[in-house]
């Protein structure tokens, strides 16, 4: 018992040391990341479709413009766990993309409408094109963004994150950029070109500027059409594009869930039942 | 090992082969009669949990290679066309990554079993250091298997890694340039990673074998540290250790799928869902979790070459710490000072964990370098000195009166009866 104790006592003594730590190496920036309410969290999640097909409308709309979604196919629209939208609608939509095929007969490359087996053609040629276009900064393609951006959570969260599943880092860092253009406090000055935003991981000043504003994109379903709901679909759509087997996943694991804490039991009762008359 | 099987064989075909190989008398043997201590708590299943995980890793992973492409140009892609367009390639992905923190996390626990019950000490000096090499060459596969999906954190952790052996004065160089296949981390250094990521788990198999050969001729440690004295101190392996490893392994397998089906990027790092780039260094490169600790030595010193050796000291030190514990009590329940010493210990190689994750800098390095000093003060000074300076609490005579102390009453004589002849 008297371990216990010590061992409970080094422990905090660590934790102190631990958060303490931080505090003192801290100087800088550092990234306002708000949490918000997600569909498809927790172990039940689902993504609302509508809610898709709104950010999907907010991303070809605004986004496409600069932001490549190149490892989404046309088709996955129409895949179960995605937007749900019809093949029908899904072919439409990709339509109205043109891509490069070829070589044809000639041995020429030629441009044709997508087809549902084509992938979002990159609004860029080349990385240099991009920069060329967009005053030397690199719009990054949004296939991944949701997963590839987490803000540092830091001890003692991570542990709590372990046991509430908490695994929308990625939407709740997207929201809260997109809604982070605020003011710049006085005593900092803006570089040209470049705008303050008290969500962005990588410093203070951003070379995107403010992409949503209220009434920007015409919403048919009543939802309110702010930048905050905007930011909300978009992010919820990156989600999906970044993992579009998402609700297979979780609903699989429900049921390996519930079969693994029948089997354990059984094994449990088994394995009583076997050590029965042993002394150990 | 065979030695242990009391199986004669029946029909004519069990015959003839037994006479020609006798591979039941070996398995029987080993996994069936084989004499175990009836004490064995909990701790004692990781062997098997591990083995359940390096069996999951290698089928997942041979799945994988079907569908991935070892290239710069094509491996980020490929890995992404698994997660999106292969049927279930997700499940195996995410089991496969996954897995090998469950293999950290288990093999962590699995050797300060081995720490806490003295389970390195004679006889069984061989199985720990197989144990140790095990250890060795899981970390060297997991290192090379976090570079194939070629993100950021592949592509920077292999700069960071491979470069350390620049640090050894004169040949250094040349060893990376060696390693690289080139002049920088590129298509060759990832196609070497995966052909050795793909060769190294079954060498891991081999030397599992000789793990378990070496401590069945020994026979198990158990948590008293006694050796069995008679056969009321042991039971046969099955079917009271399968059954009891196989609840373990399905208890295990529910954290497991915790982690695969609703936090499956728990454990990795967001920037290794960005392609590799060369020209661009991430903010901060950090290792998998399972690195920390050493990659903490490693930066505690100022000196490259010093970091380096110190970071390998800290496992070559593991190697011969059964010679380095003075002490004559193997079980550390019976070790008064030695227990509250190794929970110290555990502590400071998680904080060394942490340290590893936080940056280089200001009050980071000060703690990182007096967790390191501590973490080789525990085996150089510490374990040494202990076996002289403490006092053990007395040992009980057997395994059955240690079980009869703890457990109340009852006859003892039940311990050997055999469940399947009720």
């Amino acid at each position: 018992m008297s371990t216990m104790i010590k061992m409970v006592r080094a422990l905090t003594a660590a934790a102190a040391i631990a958060v303490a730590a931080p505090a003192l190496a801290a100087g800088g920036h550092k990234p306002e990341v708000d949490r918000y309410q997600w569909s498809f969290a927790g172990p039940f999640g689902t993504f609302d479709r509508a809610q898709l097909q709104r950010g999907f409308k907010v991303y070809k709309e605004v986004c496409a413009s600069c932001h490549g979604l190149r490892l989404v196919a046309f088709r996955n629209l129409a895949e179960e766990g995605g937007p749900g939208f019809t093949e029908e609608q899904a072919k439409v939509i990709a339509s109205e993309y043109t891509v490069i095929d070829g070589p044809d007969d000639a041995g020429d490359m030629f441009e044709r409408p997508a087809v549902l087996a084509d992938r979002f053609p990159s609004p860029f040629p080349n990385e240099k094109a991009a920069r060329a276009s967009n005053n030397g900064a690199y719009p990054p393609d949004f296939s991944l963004i949701a997963k590839a951006r987490a803000a540092h959570r830091g001890f003692p969260w991570f542990v709590f994150d372990a046991f509430t599943q908490y695994a929308e880092l990625g939407p709740d860092y997207l929201v809260s950029l997109l809604t982070g253009y605020v003011e710049a406090p006085e005593h900092i000055e803006v570089p040209d070109g470049q705008y303050y935003n008290d969500a962005f991981l990588a410093g203070q000043f951003i070379s995107m500027a403010p992409p949503l504003s209220d009434e920007l994109v015409e919403y048919t379903d009543g939802t309110a059409m702010t930048t905050e709901q905007y930011a909300k679909d978009v992010s919820a759509f990156l989600m999906w594009a970044a993992e579009p087997h998402l609700e297979a996943r979780k609903q699989m694991g429900f049921r390996v869930m519930i079969f693994l804490i029948i089997f354990a039991g059984l094994l449990y009762f088994t394995k009583q039942a076997v050590w029965r008359d042993v002394k150990h | 090992m065979a030695g242990h099987s009391e199986y004669v064989p029946q029909s004519a075909a069990a015959k003839w082969l037994e006479s020609r190989l006798p591979v039941i008398s070996l398995v029987r043997g080993s996994f069936v009669d084989f004499p175990t201590p009836k004490n064995l708590n909990y701790w004692w299943t990781f062997g098997g949990i591990l083995f359940f995980v390096l069996i999951s890793q290698i089928i997942t992973g041979i799945v994988l290679v079907m569908h991935y492409t070892p290239s710069t140009a094509a491996a980020f892609n490929s890995v992404e066309h698994i997660m999106r367009d292969v049927n279930f390639g997700w499940l195996l992905r995410y089991l496969h990554s996954n897995g090998a923190s469950m293999f950290f996390i288990a093999v962590y626990i699995h050797i300060f079993r081995g720490l806490y019950y003295g389970s390195y000490k004679a006889p069984r000096e061989i199985s720990w250091i197989l144990g140790v090499i095990i250890f060795l060459i899981m970390m060297a596969t997991a290192f090379m298997g976090y570079v194939l999906p070629w993100g950021q954190m592949s592509f920077w952790g292999a700069t960071v890694i491979t470069n350390l052996f620049g640090a050894l004065p004169v040949i250094g160089e040349t060893i990376v340039t060696w390693l690289w296949g080139g002049f920088a981390v590129d298509n060759p250094t990832l196609n070497r990673f995966f052909s050795l990521h793909y060769l190294l788990p079954f060498m891991i198999f081999g030397v599992v074998i000789l793990h378990v050969w070496a401590f069945h001729t020994t026979g198990n440690n158990n948590p008293t540290g006694v050796h069995p004295k008679s056969k009321q101190d042991t039971i046969p392996f099955h079917p009271y250790y399968t059954v009891k490893d196989a609840f373990a392994i399905v208890v295990f397998m529910i954290l497991f799928a915790w982690f695969v089906f609703y936090s499956p990027n728990y454990m990795g790092h967001p920037d290794n869902y960005i392609e590799a780039n060369p020209l661009v260094t991430p903010a901060h490169i950090v290792p998998e979790w399972y690195f920390l600790p050493f990659y903490a030595i490693l930066r505690a010193v100022p000196d490259k070459l010093g970091g380096v050796l110190l970071m390998f000291g800290a496992i070559a030190v593991l190697f011969i710490l059964p010679w380095l514990d003075t002490s004559k009590v193997r079980s550390g329940a019976y070790r008064p000072l030695f227990k509250q010493f190794f929970w110290i210990f555990a502590v400071n190689a998680v904080a060394l964990g942490y340290l590893g994750a936080m940056p280089a800098e200001g009050i980071y390095v000060i703690l990182s370098r007096i967790c390191t000093a501590y973490y080789f003060a525990h085996f150089l000074l510490i374990l040494p000195l202990l076996g002289f300076l403490e006092r053990p609490t007395p040992l009980p005579a057997s395994i059955s009166e240690a079980v009869l102390k703890d457990g109340g009453s009852g006859s003892p004589a039940g311990a050997v009866s055999a469940p399947q002849t009720k």
